[in-house]
C-alpha cells in the first residue's frame, strides 16, 4: 500500500472549502451592495443635527407656511433657495422673540454673519439638478423630499441614486400631478388614473421619446 | 504544441493581470463629486466672512433692461404713488390667479386668506395685523401695496428679496380683488354670481 499523502476527507473538505470560498465572495458582494443602499451609507431618514433645531412639520404642517415662504426661489431658479436669516427674521422679530433656541437667528441677523446649517442633500457636481423646471412640469415637492411637512429636524428622503432619478424620466406618468397640486404635501399619486397622467404629461409637452434619459440632460 | 497553447493562454492571462487595478482607481474619483467650484449656499475659504454666495454691493440693479427709476420697479410715477399698473402688467384673469397664489404663499401667514388681518402667525404671535378692508387700505393709490411689499412698513419686513417686482404688481392687484369681495353690494350681484356666494364657492 503506497503512502497516503491526503487523509481520506480531504475531497470533501476541499469541495466544502471550494462551496465556502464562493458564498464568501457572494457575501460580500451582497453586503456591500446592501451597505449601498442602506441608511448608513445613503443617510435616508437620518436626521442631522442643526445649530437651530428647525421644525418642518412645525412651519408647514401646523402653521400652513407655503414651501414658496422661505424657499423663494424654487420656481425661477435651479436652487430651490435657502431662506436668509431676514426670512426667520420676518416673522421671529414678532414671535418667539426671547426664545433661547432662535439666539442663534437673532445673532445672525445683528451681525450680518450666516447661520451656517447642515446640508442634507448633496448632489455629485457633475449632476446639474434645477428645481424650477421639475415644479413647471408638475413635480410636486414631496415627489422627491418625502413627507417632509411630517419631519421634526429634515431628513433625506431618497439617496438620489441615478437609477431612481431615471426611473421617473423613463416614466413621468407614475410621478406627475396637476401643476396647482405641486405644494401639496398629501397629493396621492393615484388620485388620477393612469389616462389622466398620461394626459398631463402631454399637456405639459413632457417629451416621451427617451429624451430625458439622455446623458446630456443631467451631466453637462 | 499543447504545452505551448498553455503558455500562450497563461502569457495572456498575466499581461491582464493589472485589469482588477481599475476597480481600486475607479472607487477613488471623489474630485469629480466635490469639483472646485462653487454652488448656492456653499462655504467658501476664500470670501473673509466664509460665503460663497456674497451679497451685492449697495445700489445694485439687475442687468436687463430694467429702468430702476420707472413706476415698474418703485410704485410711483414721478415721485407720488401710482395709482394705475405700469404699463408692463396686463391686468387680467392669469394676473390675479398669479396674485392670488403669490398672496397665499407670502402674506397669508399674516395677513389672512381673506385680507382680514386673521393669519395663522398673527394669530399664534399674538399680534395685531391690520385688516386690507378698512377704508383708508380701500382708498390708497394700488402702487402703495407694491411700495409697502418693497420697503416694509411697520413691523413687516421687505419682501423685495423674496418677491418680483411683476409679482408684487400681481398681489397688489390681487388686494384689490380681495377688498371687492370683502365690500361689494349684494344687489349688483348676478344671479350666477349669487349661486356661487350662497354655494361658499
Amino acid at each position: 500500500m503506497s503512502a497516503q499523502i491526503f487523509p481520506r476527507n480531504a475531497n470533501a473538505i476541499f469541495l466544502a472549502s471550494l462551496f465556502g470560498l464562493v458564498m464568501l465572495i457572494v457575501g460580500t458582494i451582497a453586503a456591500m451592495v446592501g451597505f449601498y443602499l442602506s441608511p448608513w451609507y445613503t443617510d435616508v431618514g437620518v436626521a442631522k443635527a442643526q445649530p437651530v433645531p428647525f421644525s418642518h412639520k412645525h412651519h408647514v404642517s401646523e402653521l400652513k407656511i407655503d414651501c414658496r415662504y422661505c424657499h423663494a426661489t424654487v420656481e425661477k431658479a435651479a436652487h430651490a433657495g435657502f431662506p436668509a436669516t431676514e426670512t426667520c427674521m420676518s416673522c421671529h422679530s414678532q414671535v418667539w422673540t426671547t426664545s433661547p433656541l432662535l439666539e442663534v437667528v437673532r445673532t445672525s441677523y445683528q451681525t450680518g454673519e450666516p447661520v451656517v446649517w447642515n446640508r442634507i442633500y448633496d448632489l455629485p457636481d457633475f449632476v446639474y439638478f434645477n428645481h424650477s423646471i421639475h415644479i413647471a412640469k408638475g413635480i410636486g415637492c414631496s415627489s422627491c423630499h418625502g413627507r417632509i411637512d411630517q419631519q421634526q429636524l429634515a431628513a433625506k428622503a431618497q439617496p438620489l441614486y441615478m437609477g431612481w432619478c431615471l426611473g421617473c424620466h423613463r416614466a413621468p406618468e407614475d410621478h406627475i400631478r396637476p401643476r396647482e397640486e405641486v405644494f401639496n404635501m398629501e397629493w396621492d399619486v393615484n388620485s388620477l388614473s393612469l389616462a389622466e397622467r398620461q394626459q398631463l404629461v402631454k399637456e405639459y409637452q413632457i417629451p416621451t421619446d427617451g429624451r430625458l434619459t439622455n446623458c446630456f440632460v443631467c451631466h453637462r | 504544441m499543447k504545452y505551448s497553447i498553455r503558455q500562450s493562454i497563461l502569457a495572456r492571462v498575466v499581461r491582464l493581470a493589472w485589469l482588477p487595478l481599475c476597480l481600486v482607481l475607479v472607487a477613488c474619483h471623489v474630485d469629480m463629486y466635490d469639483q472646485p467650484k462653487y454652488k448656492p449656499n456653499d462655504v467658501s475659504n476664500f470670501f473673509p466672512d466664509g460665503r460663497a454666495m456674497q451679497p451685492p454691493p449697495a445700489n445694485t440693479v439687475p442687468l436687463n433692461s430694467y429702468n430702476p427709476n420707472s413706476p415698474l420697479m418703485t410704485g410711483r410715477v414721478e415721485g407720488q404713488l401710482a395709482d394705475q399698473l405700469p404699463p408692463e402688467i396686463k391686468l387680467d384673469a392669469a394676473l390675479l390667479a398669479h396674485g392670488q397664489s403669490r398672496y397665499n404663499a407670502f402674506c397669508a401667514p399674516c395677513h389672512g386668506l381673506v385680507g382680514d388681518g386673521q393669519g395663522v402667525i398673527a394669530y399664534r404671535g399674538p399680534m395685531t395685523v391690520p385688516s386690507l378692508h378698512q377704508d383708508r387700505l380701500r382708498t390708497v393709490p394700488i402702487g402703495y401695496f407694491f411700495d409697502v411689499i418693497t420697503n416694509g412698513i411697520g413691523r413687516m419686513y421687505s419682501y423685495a428679496a423674496r418677491i418680483p417686482p411683476e409679482d408684487r404688481w400681481a398681489i397688489a392687484a390681487y388686494i384689490r380683488a380681495l377688498q371687492l369681495s370683502q365690500n361689494t353690494d349684494v344687489a349688483l350681484l348676478s344671479e350666477a354670481e349669487l349661486e356661487r356666494v350662497k354655494a361658499g364657492r
